[in-house]
């Protein structure tokens, strides 16, 4: 999708933060995504290696939190984790369904050396 | 040296957010009701807002559009204008969605002050749109007969944030294999309630209950 935006808003949030934390160094970021952003992490990291140089974010390591996308199932509380395709409730076949978790999509800390 | 985690817990997508909230404020401001409205390339986007504008002119609403594409092309806004009403084209340059920025810089080249109505026609796409927010009052989406009733199984992410579905070309459903029980339960997973509006914008049909749907949001 358009993950060279991501990237850069990360790579903003993160020198932010370091910045404000006076670090000479931010050796690791951890991201919390969920199952329903559809984000690639392997064009994440591409672009991050373009755009974290000269930065002090510059070789950072980038990790990657999947939280899985779960609904449950308002008929009849069934909770199921979403594999594949969208699918009504496994065990009624309810569509009157709530996701639980899957929407996430934040950066949760980084590591940084001072 | 010292080594040291540092807690954070900001959305991604902070900037933008705070962005769009500043753009809702704005037109809030100049009592302007506006919508995001997303789709898929060639769904009927243009005609829809074209066909708004149609409805909405008798009354003498005013109604500013926003043309998203990502070439610099005017196709869109030379309709906008030609159907009598200011329009903005924005590049993207590329990018496949709209953002904030974008709709803030192209706010500044509307006339605020005599507008009921803001169109954001987003870029045509089913994916990326979806996690921009313009600080619209409304996401809108069409989804079009010919793109097949399987849509909201594979772009679940768009419904999910709607506030209106619009199902547009309900004039070729006797041409195409379009299952609307199998289409609405999708819908329905994502989206329980969800306002929907059945329409043509080619024979007309369905768009008078979308123009009272909107009309009671611009009094
Ligand atoms: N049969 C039928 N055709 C329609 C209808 N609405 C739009 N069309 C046709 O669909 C085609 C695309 O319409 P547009 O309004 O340009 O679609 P769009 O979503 O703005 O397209 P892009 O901006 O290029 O993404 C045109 O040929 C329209 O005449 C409809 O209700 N029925
Ligand atoms: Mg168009
Ligand atoms: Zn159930």
């Amino acid at each position: 999708m358009h993950e060279l935006a991501v990237t850069e808003s990360v790579l903003d949030i993160a020198c932010k933060h370091a910045q404000k934390a006076q670090a000479t160094k931010v050796t690791d970021i951890y991201l919390v995504i969920g199952r329903l952003s559809s984000i690639v992490d392997d064009s994440i990291e591409f672009y991050w290696n373009i755009i974290s140089k000269d930065t002090i974010c510059e070789e950072a390591q980038l990790h990657f939190n999947r939280v899985p996308a779960k609904l449950v199932c308002q008929e009849c509380a069934h909770e199921y984790i979403l594999e594949g395709d969208l699918t009504a409730c496994q065990n009624c076949q309810s569509v009157n369904i709530r996701v639980l978790s899957g929407d996430e999509f934040h950066l949760e800390s980084i590591e940084i050396q001072r | 040296m010292t080594q040291n985690r540092i807690k954070i817990v900001e959305n991604i997508l902070n900037a933008n957010d705070h962005l769009a909230n500043e753009n809702r404020r704005r037109l809030s401001q100049h009592d302007i009701f506006s919508i995001n409205l997303m789709a898929s390339p060639g769904s009927g986007k243009t005609s829809f807002i074209l066909a708004t504008i149609k409805a909405l002119i008798a009354d003498a609403y005013q109604i500013g559009v926003i043309e998203g594409d990502t070439a610099p092309v005017t196709i869109d806004s030379d309709k906008i204008n030609a159907a009598g009403m200011p329009a903005v084209q924005i590049n993207t340059g590329g990018e496949c969605h709209l953002d904030a920025v974008m709709v803030e810089n192209a706010l500044n080249q509307l006339p605020l002050d005599a507008l009921d109505l803001v169109i954001v026609e987003n870029v045509g796409n089913l994916i990326c749109p979806a996690a921009w927010q313009l600080g619209t009052h409304s996401n809108i989406l069409i989804a079009s007969v010919p793109e097949g009733d399987d849509k909201p199984y594979k772009y679940p992410n768009i419904y999910r944030g709607l506030d209106v579905l619009i199902i547009n070309k309900i004039d070729l459903l006797p041409y195409i294999d379009f299952d609307m029980d199998y289409f609405r339960r999708g819908v329905e997973i994502l989206n329980p309630g969800l306002r929907s509006f059945p329409v043509s914008c080619t024979t007309g049909e369905g768009i008078d209950d979308w123009f009272h749907w909107l009309k009671a949001k611009l009094s």
